[in-house]
Formats: structure tokens, sequence, C-alpha cells
């Protein structure tokens, strides 16, 4: 009679990895490291980071809006945002904000104008027509960037619509969806987000409707598919993901103004002289071009209208600025 | 095995590194950026550290006050000499957040600290939560519990009763918008005090009717 002994390296069936497997070894590799990396960071640190590659290139005309300071880098740029609508942290919108729909897209407009109703995004903006601007960006959390943007005056689209002689305001909302927005299942802020401009900032050259970044689609997280930008103003009013713009006779409800009006006011010009009750507004923290811990420590003044005083002091000749921060 | 029968000297050392966890990834990070290396302190890791460093010193705090109804409902009452080590881990973390804001956002400008403190709510309750919490670090040793006694020892260490509702209110005050963060970590605190308010009332009662 044969009485086999298993010797140490005999092997049982259930211990030969099946060929499927063997062959996917690669992408359990890749879990496995992935896994791991997850244990180790805490979730707010995990970013996936946004590869230029993955948008497409536009065609941007140069334009003569730019600055001297250097650029935010493009992965600064896509990994830290503000945008509450995919979670508080900075990291959140990097994140999440890929279960945005983008396409199709919509824009209905309404209120005080002839040419109301919705239009597609590619009807809205004239894609010949793009141009890049490079435009400082200073939050009301007293940090800045420097981002090229691509896009078009916001003057050029509004006027598409022909508003009327009562619509002395603008009002902007931003998508408001549970399922593809995860951040708005929290009230963090009155949802939809809305902001408001005074008609006659609205029609200044210097707000952008922006559809792009560094040349390519705008990223989710930077507010794709289309998003405001008005420099000169904390960086809430440049509302993202656009989907509504209403035309009205009175000022417009903000966001921000209904969750704290004593802190966020309907105007919000950067201005380095009237205080934030919780924070000074005189100097910004730069993020971006420089890295390590010289980088890390970068601040500039900040300068009145974010520096564009030349393009907008005119627009509140004769009011208080204090008052209507 | 079960809980009870871990022996002690294992439960401390756990619990000393898995405290200690928060800080050593942190100083790896900036060890990473300091070489300028990726990292995952992200591109304002000012703002990042001083964030993480918050919210593990109001965590800390939580995981200190969460010790006794724990062994309340577990009957180890080992884990009571958990608790000096959680709480100075707390204060170690709270230290560390304050020089932060202290180090990195003033550049250690003691005068604008003070003008921070007298004008700003939410800067003013979270120094009075630090401030409540260093006579709690400092007799933390042996000698002082004897030199104390246990009773006034104990009721000197009720501070961080307070100082816990003080952190989480400047947390509240801080967050900007209706920030859902900062309310659960009320709503825990809460509940830990709450457990204490409860077992205290009932104490009361037997005694009454004893």
């Amino acid at each position: 009679m044969l009485i086999r002994h298993p010797s140490g390296f005999d092997l049982k069936d259930n211990d030969v990895t099946p060929q499927s497997a063997y062959l996917r070894r690669r992408e359990f590799l890749a879990a496995f490291v992935a896994a791991g990396g997850t244990l180790a960071l805490p979730a707010a640190a995990q970013a996936k980071r946004a590869m230029p590659d993955d948008y497409a290139l536009l065609k941007a005309a140069k334009s003569g809006y730019t600055v001297d300071d250097p650029m935010v880098p493009w992965d600064a740029v896509t990994s830290y945002n503000n945008f509450y609508e995919f979670g508080t942290g900075k990291g959140d919108p990097a994140k999440k904000a890929h279960k945005l729909i983008t396409k199709p897209w919509t824009v209905t407009v309404e209120g005080e104008a002839d040419k109301t109703g919705t239009y597609a995004l590619e009807d809205l903006i004239d894609y010949n027509a793009l141009e890049e601007r490079i435009y400082r960006h200073r939050c009301v959390e007293a940090w800045s960037m420097v981002i090229p943007w691509v896009g078009v005056p916001l003057a050029s689209v509004l006027k598409k619509f022909e508003p009327n002689s009562k619509a002395k305001f603008v009002q902007f909302f931003t998508k408001n969806s549970r399922k593809e927005m995860p951040g708005t299942f929290w009230p963090v802020l009155k949802w939809p987000y809305r902001e408001g401009l005074r008609i006659d900032e609205a029609m200044n050259p210097l707000p952008f409707l922006a559809v792009g970044l560094y040349g390519r689609v705008l990223p989710n997280q930077n507010g794709a598919p289309i998003r405001l930008v008005v420099p000169w103003k904390y960086g809430y009013k440049s509302i993202k993901s656009i989907e509504r713009i209403r035309f009205s006779e009175t000022m417009p409800e903000t966001s921000w103004n209904q969750s704290n009006a004593r802190e966020y006011g309907f105007y919000s010009n950067v201005n380095p002289l009237v205080e934030h009750p919780r924070w000074s507004q005189a100097s910004e923290r730069v993020i971006g071009p420089q890295a390590g811990f010289s980088g890390a420590l970068a601040r500039r003044d900040t300068q009145m209208f974010n520096g564009y005083a030349d393009a907008v002091a005119g627009l509140y000749a004769g009011m208080d600025l204090r008052k209507n921060h | 095995m079960t809980l009870k029968t871990i022996p002690f000297a294992y439960l401390k050392t756990g619990a000393f590194i898995a405290l200690g966890l928060p800080f050593a990834w942190l100083a790896w990070q900036w060890s990473l950026l300091l070489m300028g290396q990726y990292n995952d302190l992200g591109v304002n890791p000012i703002e990042a550290t001083n964030r993480f460093l918050g919210d593990t010193a109001i965590r800390v705090l939580l995981i200190t006050l969460a010790i006794t109804p724990l062994r309340d409902i577990t009957r180890m009452a080992a884990l009571t000499r958990l608790r000096r080590m959680a709480g100075l881990y707390a204060f170690f973390y709270m230290s560390l957040h304050l020089g932060s804001y202290l180090g990195l956002d003033l550049f250690f400008s003691l005068a604008k600290l003070w003008k921070d403190v007298v004008k700003r709510t939410y800067i003013t309750l979270g120094m009075s939560a630090f401030a409540l919490l260093v006579p709690l670090a400092l007799t933390s040793t042996n000698a002082s519990l004897r030199h104390l006694g246990p009773k006034r020892w104990k009721r000197l260490h009720m501070l961080i009763y307070p100082a816990i509702l003080l952190a989480v209110v400047h947390h509240i005050f801080m967050a900007k918008g209706f920030q859902l963060m900062p309310l659960v970590h009320g709503a825990i605190a809460i509940f830990l005090l709450g457990w204490r308010v409860v077992k205290w009332y009932r104490v009361q009662k037997t005694k009454r009717t004893a």
C-alpha cells in the first residue's frame, strides 16, 4: 500500500493560482498598492491627480489680460478647490467631481430679458472666439492664485439674451444634483449655490465666462463646463458649473450672504482695508508657484480690488465700501 | 483571549502607538515637504497642518472622555489607567495646533496672537480651551496626584469638561457655512458629558434612598 506523506513543498489544488487571476496579476498588484495607500493616508489627503492630457485642448487667442506674477501650476489649481457641492475639504472636489455630468449641458435664462429660454452650451459659447486671460484669483480665505482661464467675456454672452431696462442685476445658479454632487446632502449653504452681480458690473469687460483652464477643457472641480470669473471680487463670487441665469430688477440672493450676511456682503470686492470679521484681509498666502517650505510660507500684500482698481473702481464711485462690503 | 485578559502593558503600548500615529504621519509628510518631494499636505500645507492638528486635538480629547464610559460598560478597570496618557496626547496635539498657528501663520508674533485672542471670538474660545488644559498637563505626574490628593486632583481635572465644549464651539465658529463635522464632534462631546451627568444623578438618587 502506498502511503503518501505530503512534504512541505507539495502544493494542494487550492494553492495554485487560477490562470485567469495570474494573467490579471498586475491589476491585483495595482489594487493592492492602491488599497495600502488608502489605509496609510487620511481620506482628506487622498486626491486623484488630474492629468492635463485627460482634458481636450481648446483653441484660444492670447489676450492682453495678463499679470506679471508666476502662474499657479496645473497640479495646484486642479487639486485645491472650494466647491462645497462636493465636500468642504479642499481635496474633496478633485476626488468627487468626476460624478458631475457635464455633457449635455444647458443653461436656462429667465427674468428681465427678451431672449429667455434654455440654451445648449454650444449655442451660448462661440468656441471660435475663445481667448485666454491670466487673472489673479483671491479667495476670501486669504489665499491667491494666478490662473490662465480660457473663455469669452461675460458681457458678450449676456448681450445675446437682450436684457431689458428692468434688468438691474443678474443672478447665476450652480447645478444642484444630489446624485452627482454628494456634498449637497447637507445644507452647508443654501443649494443651489447662487451668486449675483449688478448689471453694470456684469457688463464691465473684466468678468469672464470660462470653459477652459491652461488651454484645456475645464476639469469638473474647477467648475466645468462653464463658470464665472470675476477677478476683482473674492473667489466665491466666481460661481461654478452655471445652469441658470436670471435677470432681475432687485438685488438677488447670494448663497454666502444668506449664510452669514455680516461676513459676506453682496459686493464682496477684494479690499485689504475691510477685515473679514474672523481674519484679516490685508495679506494673502500665494498658492503654487514656489515649492517646499518657502513656498508654503509665501505671502503677498492684498491689493485694492485685487489689483484691478483701474478697471473697476469707477463702478463704486461714491459708495461706502465698508458698508457695501 | 478576551479583551480583559490582554496584559495592561500591551494595552498601554498599543494605545501609545495608536495615539501617536497622527503625529507620525504629519512628521513624515513634513519631511517629504522639506525634502521638496510630493506629499499629501497639498498645495497649502500650513492650512492642511493646522486643520489636521485641530481635528486630531478634538478627537483625542473625545477619546479621552470616552474612556470612563467605556470602562463603565466593559467593567475593565484598567482602562482608567490609559486616561492620563490620552489626555496628555490631546494636550500635545492642541499645543502643536496652537504652535502651528503661532509659528507658521503669525510668524511667532505674540502681539498678533494677543490681538487675535482679544478680537476674534473663535480664537478666544480656542485659547481658553488650551488655557484650561495647561494645569491638567502640569499636574499629570504621580507626584502631583499625591501632593493634591485624589479628591482635589479629580476635581481639578474636571476642567476637561469645559475644555472640550470650548474646543468644539471654537471649531463650529471657525468653520465657514453650516458644516457637519464640527456638529458631529459636538454631539459626541455632549453625549460623553451627558453620560457623566446621568451617572452623577443616579448616584445622588441612591444616596438619598439609602
